[in-house]
């Protein structure tokens, strides 16, 4: 059978990213329902272990770039490895997590391919031969169903969306070596710090706990900050927040800050600007507490608590945290 | 130091967005039109940077006839000039066709350091940066909220975010840098700054030009745009505090199996 999907294989500290996960439990499947089968692509100092990973996970030929040079990211040396892998394994269509990584890769392999690029996915299938996808756009406030050939597409599953699918023991695949050493990058990546912050990143976060202006200053996030730390979530903001100075922007969720998509979402003292909503409401169960009862926030709300910030998110917090040690 | 700015003019933040009546795009007929908001970060940072070295800012677009009040917001705002490829079609087809023309814009250009919004709000594509760097052969940077450039301007370092924190790149000159939300405060337009706009050169390229040709791409087509809609339990907690708290945690819990 012939290679119909790759996947990009994204590592952190030697282990695949459970959004690269997301993209090759679908890249298997978007393969399979084109009739064959998936290669995957695997870049790093010694991506060995990643290449074994892979074929766990459904690849059938993983095609691995080694380098010194290669362990922090480089757009221009990654590119090649993707394109060349795209080459050699005969696969027409490209499939990345929607990860930061992702995001600034994929529309770089998609120009060097002048193949179509579809971000941001949260649903594909092979029908009638077509590659169908959906993607929202405007943060979410309409969704674009598209269709293309299968055979010239990049496209970036969003993470959060997709099922990772089941391990294959002992499963092997054929690995080819990439050589990717006569590319020399004009831009890489020469240092990484973390956020030094012990909450998740609010991009990658299955469960979320956002704070908006009801919280009234910011000596009151705290208040947001151990909610989310009693339910192992990430932090959000809304925009008012933000530019207010009270945390950083890297926790914005809304049009003009992150779209987020998490299992479960927590709007603290948040009104629901349009904006805001558009960033959160893809969100599998969204539950708001606010003082006004006809705050727009409720209407798309599962479950909503008109009451205050200040006495409700200490007790929830309490709660949360009994009921988690009681299980 | 020559910094190019690219600008894209998109329906306002807080525009609803309707499919129109055959369910093939979205209906903008009536919405506001605005610069972009992440391009206003990217052309900050060229006018700050314009200011520390020196040189100058020209603004380049691919749009429609509206893009001029765009334009002539950025001229306002402190940008020397602006060249702009009016194709409302071309603006419409896709970040491979926009790039491609941005690209062409660019080489004429010849700036040192290309400047972009890291998305355009509208399509949400976050591609355009990324494919006009692969197009002129340059590095990138992008979801940038740090850039220093070098006094020699063959160097620059931007700090970009990602999942958990900031990473560093180093590029080498030209480069292009697509701008996060956080990398400076825009400045507004003042009354001086808005009647020497006026008087500042915007000139019209066309694609003929530019001898872009495009590539046999397969098309996209578009099957339908729909507004998501979920179904919502819309259940309301009653009780005072703390009931409301005990209760929401056990749903959360027991009902909703989420924590």
């Amino acid at each position: 059978m012939a290679h119909r999907v790759l996947v990009f294989v994204e590592q952190r500290e030697g282990t695949i990213k459970k959004a690269s996960l997301e993209a090759l439990a679908l890249g298997a499947r978007l393969a399979s329902e084109a009739g064959g089968t998936m290669a995957a692509v695997v870049v790093g100092k010694d991506p060995a272990p990643l290449a074994a990973e892979a074929a766990a996970r459904g690849a059938a030929a993983v095609y691995a770039a080694a380098g010194d040079g290669l362990d922090l990211y480089a757009t221009e040396s990654y590119a090649a490895a993707v394109v060349r892998a795209r080459e050699q394994s005969g696969a027409g269509m490209v499939v990345l997590a929607a990860s930061a990584m992702g995001k600034d890769l994929a529309p770089r392999v998609a120009a060097r391919l002048d193949a179509n690029y579809l971000p941001e996915v949260t649903e594909a299938a092979i029908e009638g031969g077509r590659l169908v996808v959906s993607r929202p756009q405007y943060a979410g406030k309409a969704v674009w169903k598209l269709a293309t050939d299968p055979e010239k597409v990049v496209i970036a599953a969003r993470p959060n969306v997709f099922p990772v699918g089941d391990r294959t023991e002992g499963a092997s695949a054929e690995t080819v070596a990439l050589d990717v050493s006569d590319v020399t990058p004009r831009g890489r990546v020469v240092d990484f710090h973390t956020a030094g912050k012990d909450t998740v990143d609010v991009a990658e976060a299955e469960m979320i706990v956002s704070g908006g202006r009801g919280l009234k200053g910011p000596e009151h996030f705290p208040l947001v900050f151990d909610l989310a730390k009693a339910m192992g979530a990430g932090v959000g903001a809304s925009r008012a927040v933000v530019d207010a100075g009270w945390i950083d922007h890297d926790h914005q969720v809304g049009q003009t800050g992150k779209t987020v998509s998490p299992t479960l979402y927590v709007a603290c003292g948040i009104s629901g600007a349009i904006q805001h909503l558009a960033g959160m409401r893809t969100s599998k169960c969204i539950v708001a507490i606010n003082k006004d009862a006809d705050a727009p926030i409720f209407k798309i709300a599962d479950y909503g608590i008109v009451g205050d910030v200040f006495e409700v998110l200490p007790k929830l917090t309490e709660a949360v945290k009994r009921v988690k040690g009681a299980s | 130091m020559k910094i190019a700015v690219c600008l894209k003019q998109v329906p306002a933040t807080d525009s609803k967005i309707k499919p129109t009546a055959d369910g093939k795009a979205a209906d903008l007929s009536g919405v506001e039109w605005i610069p972009n908001p992440y391009d206003e970060y990217a052309l900050e940072e060229a006018l700050q940077l314009k200011e520390k070295h020196g040189g100058e800012v020209v603004v380049l677009s691919v749009g429609g006839e509206k893009i001029e009040s765009a334009l002539r917001q950025a001229l306002a705002v402190g940008a020397d000039r602006a060249v702009v490829l009016k194709d409302a079609a071309l603006a419409e087809a896709g970040p491979l066709a926009v790039s491609r023309a941005l690209a062409a814009m660019l080489k004429r250009e010849e700036p040192n350091l290309v400047l972009c919004g890291k998305q355009a709000v509208d399509d949400d594509a976050m591609a355009v940066p990324a494919m006009v760097a692969e197009r002129l052969g340059w590095p990138q940077a992008t979801v940038v909220v740090k850039l220093e450039v070098a006094d020699d301007l063959a160097s620059a370092r931007a700090e970009r975010e990602v999942e958990g924190g900031h990473e560093t790149v180093e590029l080498a000159l030209p480069a292009v840098i697509a701008a996060q939300k956080g990398l400076n405060e825009p400045r507004y337009a003042n009354l001086k700054g808005i009647m020497a706009a006026k008087k500042k050169p915007i000139d019209t390229v066309n694609a003929g030009d530019l001898g872009i040709e495009a590539p046999g791409t397969p098309a996209v087509e578009v099957l339908q745009v729909s507004q998501p809609s979920q179904e919502r339990k819309n259940r309301m907690i009653e009780g005072d505090a703390a009931q409301q708290a005990e209760e929401l945690a056990r749903i959360l819990h027991e009902d909703e199996k989420l924590i």
